[in-house]
């Protein structure tokens, strides 16, 4: 079988976000750019799926030349080769549709996400690829096996979960609980310099809408402790003054 | 032209969300002076279905399909897109939820319109249509401008409120054909843990991290949650160590919430951390180390020892529901 993983290039974790050009850009300067976290799990599940000759995992990145480092580590992971489809990442919907084209010509039989990205937390990459190859989409996934045909998925849900079959071709949002993040090993490095990174150029497609301007959200105000000896008065204070409980 | 609203329905039933969402809707439909048409999908009883008049929709579409009783992205997508088609709505909001996150970009698709998911507040219609939505896990806001013909809007669990706007809705059946095609991916099981708040719209989430040593420890943090009708929540640590489900783990790289009341005990706060949980809008901590960076953003604190000062709340909470 043949997975393809779609892999976000976004700031590290720990990164202090900040903006420039009267807040209408991402500072970048400085900053430390990872394979999104969420993207990890649905790549390490897949090759997980695809392990003693079961298939292959291809990785596929929408950016510019400055994001190989982290597909690098995506075959470092063990992908067996990766995409790069040449162009700026405008926007879900512009992404989406690329990483759609590409399946189009390629052939897949699953195509697995993260949830979201951690930069823009739009979660809407997987479910509109499967939207454009009019296949089915499931989203927020905490469990995935699948034989090749037919994948059972247990899908989150507010207060449970949900199990799912799909026979055919799909497309899946990894969330936490689906595999544990791999770690590159020092064989799964050095590999990865000699793996095949293909770069394709972008369709073109129409813009929607952008991003305009960023906000940071307002301060907030000195914390008010209250002695743990008198811990009790805490409810008093959330209730008269807070007016949350 | 009219603004359309998806109400998601859990086992028949509307939650909180979904008053929000329609309170949400209707207030964009003011603006644009137009009306407010929601559509539900499965079986809703219609003394139901007219409650939603009470926040503002004045038509009610009810698909009641019996291959529609349980979601399925694909199909439920479809009948949204082609309810908005229908009513000639441009404009279609949902609650960003679990389906809902994987419902609004395929009927943004569908409608060739742009999205904005994890909206915040009201769009900016001051020349053109703009809205605020989080990003960077909290750490910021995007502002986003869409100018597309049709705008699909994906509002934030607690980001709005519920506003009651009267109004008397009219149900009208609403039958789509399904196709076969869009109906693959199918529902086996839905297990429901009883009794539990759904954490990611809950309004009141008492949270606990690895400073309660041990999964053994976590009755007084649940007889809490239980106390206040509150969800519980964990730190990542404690869900890589098993001590908690995943689905209970808030931060950048599990579920970002914004409740009204967020209590974090015996969690330090790394940046990860707060990413997830900072919109909340009242942070109480508590933490034997005072210098614990959560104590930075938190509005109520206490420094001490979980083990002593939590049983003193929960018998203060007792005593303040007589």
């Amino acid at each position: 079988m043949k997975i393809l993983v779609c892999i976000s290039n976004v700031p590290d974790t720990t990164t202090k976000i900040t903006f420039t050009n009267d807040n209408t850009q991402f500072n970048t300067a400085g900053v430390q750019f990872i394979v999104n976290p969420y993207d990890e799990i649905a790549l390490s599940r897949a090759i997980e799926l695809c392990e003693g000759g079961k298939g292959t995992v291809t990785v596929i990145n929408v950016g510019e030349a400055a994001t190989e480092p982290t597909i690098r580590k995506a075959l470092a992971i063990g992908a067996d080769d990766a995409v790069r489809v040449n162009a700026t990442p405008r926007d879900a919907y512009f992404t989406a549709f690329q990483i759609a084209e590409y399946a189009k010509a390629n052939d897949f039989d699953a195509i697995l996400c993260g949830r979201e990205s951690i930069d823009y937390n739009g979660s809407q990459v997987a479910a509109m690829i499967g939207e454009f190859l009019d296949i089915p989409s499931i989203s927020i996934i905490k469990k995935l096996d699948f034989d090749g045909t037919t994948a059972t998925i247990e899908r989150e849900i507010e207060g449970g979960k949900e199990v799912v079959s799909v026979t055919g071709k799909f497309v899946a949002s990894c969330a936490e609980g689906t595999a544990e993040a791999k770690i590159p090993n020092m064989r799964g490095i050095m590999s990865a310099r000699t793996k095949p990174l293909t770069v394709v150029e972008a369709a073109a497609v129409e813009e929607l809408g952008k991003v305009t301007k960023f906000e940071t959200p307002a301060p907030r105000g000195a914390v008010r402790l209250v002695p743990a000896e008198s811990a009790e008065d805490l409810i008093g204070l959330l209730h008269s003054e807070a007016k949350v409980i | 032209m009219s603004v359309l609203v998806y109400v998601e329905q859990v086992d028949g039933k509307f939650k909180k969300s979904v008053f929000e969402a329609v309170s949400y809707a209707k207030a964009i439909a003011d603006n644009q002076n137009t009306s407010l048409t929601a559509i539900s999908i499965g079986n809703v009883a219609e003394g139901d279905l007219k409650e939603l008049g009470k926040y503002g929709a004045a038509k009610v579409l009810n698909v009641a399909n019996d291959q529609l009783k349980t979601f399925v992205n694909q199909a439920y997508a479809a009948v949204i897109a082609e309810a908005a088609t229908k009513e000639g709505s441009n404009i279609v909001v949902l609650s960003n939820s679990f389906s809902g996150k994987g419902l609004s970009p395929r009927i943004a698709v569908k409608l060739k319109a742009g999205l904005v998911d994890g909206a915040v507040e009201l769009p900016n219609f001051d020349g053109g249509f703009s809205v605020k939505k989080t990003a960077f896990s909290g750490k910021a806001f995007a502002v986003t401008s869409l100018t597309s013909a049709n705008k699909v809007i994906a509002l934030n669990p607690n980001a709005f409120g519920v506003k009651e706007n009267p109004a008397e809705a009219v149900i009208e059946n609403f039958s789509p054909e399904v196709k076969a095609t869009d109906l693959t991916a199918i529902v086996k099981e839905i297990v429901r843990a009883t009794n539990k708040v759904s954490l990611p719209d809950a309004e009141l989430v008492v949270s606990a991290g690895r400073g309660l040593k041990g999964p053994e420890n976590w009755g007084m943090i649940e007889e809490l949650a239980d106390l206040l009708g509150a969800a519980t929540a964990c730190s990542k640590p404690v869900s890589d160590a098993d001590w908690r489900p995943h689905s209970e783990h808030v931060g950048q790289t599990g579920i970002a919430i914004s409740p009204n009341l967020y209590i974090a005990i015996g969690i330090s706060g790394a940046i990860q951390h707060l990413a997830g949980v900072s919109s909340s809008k009242v942070i109480v901590v508590i933490n034997k180390d005072p210098e614990a960076p959560f104590f930075k953003v938190a509005d109520y604190g206490i420094v001490g020892d979980a083990f002593e000062v939590v049983p003193k709340i929960i018998a203060a909470l007792k005593a303040h529901k007589g």
